[in-house]
């Protein structure tokens, strides 16, 4: 495979492990509401707690289960499950920016705790040498990069259509009802504050998924692979795609993350070597801006929600 | 202890500077400003900014590390950040108030607060900076308490503001209307109270405020940019903690966050002192979400 080809492969691996993540905000603000700004948070404990479930036994660390990788992905994302019950059962029943406010702040604990708790996560250093699910199997890395990119895609296509066919159903239905009106929702019987929550687990859960199979691709964790920033990169990917829409956020992760690697690799050629930490700003001012202006002048975003309700009365 | 106790007094007073200007443009605007730190950083840079252009034209004045300029650079700074929140109030918040989605404008101001970290980054660079070289002496209070002159200096600043504030808003016409904002929006609105001056100056005054906060900030410790984004949990929860919209209970909140991050580092290891905020603020949301004193707007549905 030439550099490009190999290139291809690996960015569209990552492009659709954040699509993941991307589907599950979708859920979460997209059809409900829900604004979680502590994506990265359940990203990083899917990542961590797969990656503690499923490396091997070793001194000074706790864990070294060596679990097999489907049961450490699963372990992962029931743990982001929990932290997003935590968090949920605090603020769901409160005002939304609360939600807001507290998933803020688990993601910046679970950042400290990657960094500090050492024994757990291995500190600044990360968890190195992890297992690679099946790479035995394949001669070259090159040839084991095809396999997980059509792993990824698998899964992403699988998470796609539970969720289409999801939001399709009754349920899904009294998530846009929720979001719509609230008391309406209320006194057709529904129970608002438990279709939050069960939204909110449901799509940290999804972000958990991604953090285990970013993991089972890269075989290492680093806590520079969840800064506060993949949060706002994730956001981007929502609403350029358009939020309401899984397939706008499959696009909007791709396009996103697109963009993102070209301006980084175009302000690493461009810039002089003493201007580059200027670049990295430059670069998430980018994001900056394409979240602001697109919340102004195009929100529905590059697809966008398809109107249900007008169906019969059009 | 009482070195701690001192320390978090200091700190807890800077961050009730911030938390009192998020409490009122989320008890008086309704949404929750995750950029209003940013605004803490934006003032304590454009107040070194300043200082970079006038100079020290008059030296410190004993005992502290500062002298008029830096208060005159304050102030300009004052003026130039309650411009910038009148600005992006105008830019990106007024367009975005028309969403029927009102967390859209949450939203906004979270790209709003990394657009202005990063323009802080691009243009002062990432290094650690102070107003003043000078060196000060540490003066001994009680026994096992040193307090620096700036400290002592920050404590007294934070007291004449919280109270002019209290005065200000119990007594002035202008600060009658703003609290009248706070707790009904439509029965100040058919009383003829023109929402828009009203919302101008709840800006202004936030902006003041955390410049302030910010000068204080970099006087006591340093300025970077981040100095915002490791502001924005303390203030939440200083917010929370006394009530949205309850003056007086963001300084309350403000101190006890701020203590409560002094005493932690006593026990628990100092790499999770940040995390300290938001353990106060699950504990809040769990137990009281009204805040301590029950603020204007009140967390409950």
């Amino acid at each position: 495979m030439s550099g490009f080809a190999a290139y291809l492969v690996f960015f569209l691996i990552v492009a659709l492990t954040y699509s993941i993540v991307t589907m599950g905000l979708n859920l979460q603000w997209g059809y409900t509401g829900l604004f979680n700004a502590g994506v990265v948070g359940f990203f990083a404990i899917g990542a961590y707690g797969t990656a503690v479930l499923v490396g091997p036994d070793r001194a000074q660390l706790i864990g070294g289960f060596g679990l097999p990788f489907p049961v450490a992905v699963i372990g992962g994302m029931v743990l982001a499950a929990l932290a997003a019950l935590i968090v949920g059962l605090a603020t769901l029943r409160l005002r939304e920016e609360y939600l807001a406010i507290a998933t803020f702040g688990i993601a910046i604990s679970i950042q400290l705790v990657a960094l500090n708790f050492e024994a757990l996560t291995g500190g600044a250093q990360g968890l190195v040498g992890l297992p690679r699910p099946l790479f035995e199997l394949f001669g070259s890395p090159g040839a084991y990069n095809m396999f997980y990119l059509c792993f990824v895609a698998v899964i992403a296509i699988l998470v796609y259509v539970a969720l289409e066919v999801a939001v399709r159903s009754p349920w899904g239905r009294m998530l846009k009802a929720v979001r719509e009106d609230e008391t309406a929702a209320r006194s057709l019987g529904k129970n608002p504050a438990a279709i939050r929550l069960q939204v909110f687990v449901l799509g940290c859960t999804l972000m958990g998924l991604a953090g285990g199979l970013y993991v089972g691709f890269i075989g290492y964790v680093s806590p520079l692979d969840f800064l506060p920033i993949l949060t706002f990169q994730i956001w981007a990917m929502l609403i350029v795609g358009g939020s309401g829409n899984n397939l706008g956020a499959i696009v909007g992760a791709v396009g996103v993350w697109g963009l993102w690697t070209m301006s980084g690799l175009g302000i690493s050629r461009l810039l002089p070597v003493a201007y580059q930490s200027q670049g990295g700003a430059i670069q998430v001012i980018l994001i900056g801006l394409l979240i602001v202006l697109t919340l102004i002048f195009r929100p529905r975003g590059l697809i966008g929600e398809t109107e249900a309700v007008s169906r019969h009365t059009r | 202890m009482l070195q701690a106790l001192a320390d978090g007094i200091l700190s807890g007073s800077i961050i009730a500077l911030g938390a009192i200007g998020l409490t009122l443009t989320m008890g008086i605007l309704r949404f929750a400003n995750f950029a209003h730190a940013e605004l803490v950083t934006w003032g304590a840079y454009m107040a070194l900014a300043v200082l970079g252009l006038t100079g020290a034209f008059l030296g410190p004045i004993a005992p502290f590390s500062f002298g008029i300029p830096l208060i005159f650079a304050t102030l300009v700074a004052a003026v130039l950040t309650s411009l910038l929140a009148l600005a992006i109030d105008w830019l990106v918040y007024r367009p975005l108030r028309q969403h029927t989605n009102h967390l859209t404008i949450v939203f906004g101001s979270f790209g709003v607060s990394l657009l202005v970290r990063m323009v802080i980054l691009l243009i002062f660079g990432g290094a650690a900076q102070y107003y003043s070289r000078t060196l000060q002496i540490a003066v001994p209070v009680l026994p096992g308490m040193r307090i620096l002159p700036d400290q002592l200096f920050t404590l007294g600043i934070t007291a004449i503001i919280v109270v002019g504030l209290h005065f200000f808003l119990q007594k002035t016409r202008l600060g009658l209307a703003m609290r009248a904002l706070a707790e009904n929006p439509e029965l100040a609105r058919v009383n003829g109270l023109d929402t828009r001056v009203v919302v101008r100056w709840t800006w202004v005054i936030g902006a003041s405020l955390a410049t302030v906060a910010g000068v204080l900030y970099g006087l006591t410790v340093q300025l970077r940019p981040e100095i915002g984004f490791h502001l924005i949990l303390p203030l939440f929860a200083a917010v929370i903690l006394g009530g949205v919209g309850n003056v007086f209970g963001a300084v309350i909140g403000g101190l006890i966050v701020g203590l409560a991050e002094s005493f932690a580092v006593l026990i628990v290891p100092a790499g999770y002192k940040m995390a300290v905020p938001f353990i106060i603020l699950l504990a809040v949301l769990y137990l009281r979400p009204t805040g301590i004193f029950a603020g204007s707007v009140g967390g409950a549905k």
